[in-house]
């Protein structure tokens, strides 16, 4: 069983969020990466774009498939993160660290709030 | 449904593969190394495949001959004994029933290896369309099958034969001990890449399997159907199910080099017509432009904005899709009017809601180097 960083929140669509300053940094977790398997390119929105929770913010082409990522909360993306451009392969070698995605300031507080603990989304995934 | 488990399911588990449900067979899509450093390992080293969910069938029999030359494209019956060849079955329509290998072991018998999910669909074919002139015996339950392809596969497989299998020329195969087990070596292969297909009873294939992992040049690797995807795309090799069905025909896939109109067989009509009349439809390689960032997959739509939107732009359909780990960038394979056939046209392809240019290609996307 795959266990997963304590620090985080976590969503049902397999994305985790780390408090960055006010800003929430946003990533996809290992077991999304395991399905996935090998990523070959990430889409992401512009800094300044407002994303609304549960819409689409971006696209990752795996070598066999294409995913939506949805955005965990509403808010403004703050950053972005570039490297992925030219290094997709961040994301499978490390998801939760360089594989990072966006920065997101939450327009609504409450939104957090109801973001999956670890042991929650751990139970999540295991019923999956 | 349970699904069906293949004699190397074990070891497939032992090197930590992630298996899925492939056609109603439990697979490995990728080992641990993944996709990409798989497909790579093939092109610069070795790469082994457990292709044993494909299906394997005997024609026999002292007419066999008549009745194959009915069934194939490709002049099979008359090739000699030991030589494989490459043939498209068709319908009177010229619609493709399948794509296969025949072996011909003998003027009385040969050996036939279809698609895993067309098994079923080519043996029910083969009995109703030899009308009793040979028997059709199905050992695909009984016969496993591995791929070894890559730069370093002949020196590999040669090495575990005492030396006996590295002259082996190109589509021709014989019986071979490999590693102590018996096998039915041949040079063919679905990556683009030298290399060895080796049939043997699912008994022997756990040890032909560990023989040749213990035996491993640097960087070779064991293989998922995810990297055995992109291989044969790169190398535009066709894929039944997605490049060819029943509603396109050999030579709209651009296969006309395995149809040899000069003989009657089913299809030969029909085919003969499309030949004269010209191609309305053609299936095409084309690069995705680089600054798109996207990739085309099987069923996007080929669009020209000049007839609207929605389904009246529509005008061709993609087929087979992905990154081009080798070549670069995003390729694919679509069907589209023969007026956008010729390379260097350019394309439309609309990647779920976004148009995104493309270039039609020629010829491989991928060509290996060494002979």
């Amino acid at each position: 069983m795959t266990s997963f960083p304590s620090d985080l929140r976590y969503t049902h669509d397999h994305e985790w969020l780390r408090a960055a300053g006010s800003a929430w940094r946003v990533g996809i977790t290992q077991f999304a990466v395991d399905q996935l398997g090998d990523i070959t390119l990430v889409d992401l929105p512009r800094e300044g774009d407002l994303v609304t929770k549960g819409q689409r913010f971006g696209t990752i082409e795996s070598v066999k498939s294409v995913s939506d990522l949805y955005a965990p909360v509403s808010g403004k993306v703050t950053a972005v993160n570039a490297s992925l451009k030219d290094a997709p392969e961040q994301v499978n070698s490390e998801p939760y660290g360089g594989g990072w995605m966006i920065e997101l300031e939450p327009t609504e507080k409450s939104e957090i709030d109801e973001l999956l603990a670890p042991d929650a989304y751990t139970a999540h995934v295991a019923a999956q | 449904m349970e699904r069906k488990r293949t004699p190397l399911w074990e070891l497939h588990k032992q090197h930590g593969a992630r298996l899925i449900d492939f056609g109603g067979w439990d697979l490995p899509i990728a080992y641990p190394a993944g996709t990409i450093k798989e497909h790579k390992a093939v092109r610069e080293a070795v790469g082994l495949f457990d292709v044993s969910h494909m299906g394997e069938v005997y024609l026999r029999g002292d007419r066999v001959r008549e009745a194959i030359e009915q069934l194939t494209t490709n002049a099979v019956a008359a090739a000699p004994p030991g030589k494989a060849v490459y043939t498209l079955l068709c319908r009177p329509s010229g619609g493709v029933v399948d794509d296969c290998i025949f072996y011909k072991r003998s003027d009385t018998e040969f050996f036939v290896v279809v698609n895993a999910s067309n098994t079923a669909k080519d043996l029910e074919w083969f009995r109703e369309h030899t009308h009793g002139l040979c028997d059709v015996e199905d050992a695909s339950e009984a016969t496993a099958l591995i791929a070894v392809q890559g730069p370093k596969a002949v020196a590999l497989v040669d090495q575990l034969a005492g030396g006996k299998l590295a002259g082996l020329a190109s589509f021709t195969f014989t019986d071979a001990e490999i590693a102590g087990v018996a096998c039915v070596a041949a040079r063919t292969g679905y990556t683009g890449e030298d290399g060895f297909e080796l049939a043997c009873a699912n008994a022997d294939a756990p040890a032909l399997w560990t023989a040749l992992t213990d035996h491993l040049p640097p960087g070779g690797l064991p293989i998922g159907l995810a990297a055995r995807d992109t291989l044969r795309l790169e190398a535009r090799l066709p894929l039944y199910g997605n490049d060819l069905d029943d509603d396109h025909t050999p030579l709209e896939a651009g296969l006309g080099w395995a149809v040899k109109l000069d003989r009657e067989f089913l299809g030969a009509r029909a085919l003969r017509e499309q030949k004269q009349h010209g191609l309305a439809r053609q299936l095409v390689g084309f690069k995705i432009a680089d600054e798109a960032r996207a990739i085309a997959r099987h069923g996007y739509a080929v669009v020209d904005r000049s007839l609207g939107r929605g389904e009246a732009a529509v005008i061709g359909s993609v087929t087979s899709g992905g990154p081009g780990i080798c070549v670069g960038g995003a390729i694919g394979l679509a069907y589209v009017p023969a007026a956008c056939a010729t390379p260097g046209t350019q394309l439309l392809i609309d990647c779920r809601g976004k148009d995104t240019p493309a270039t039609v290609v020629s010829g491989k996307f991928y060509k290996r180097t060494q002979p």
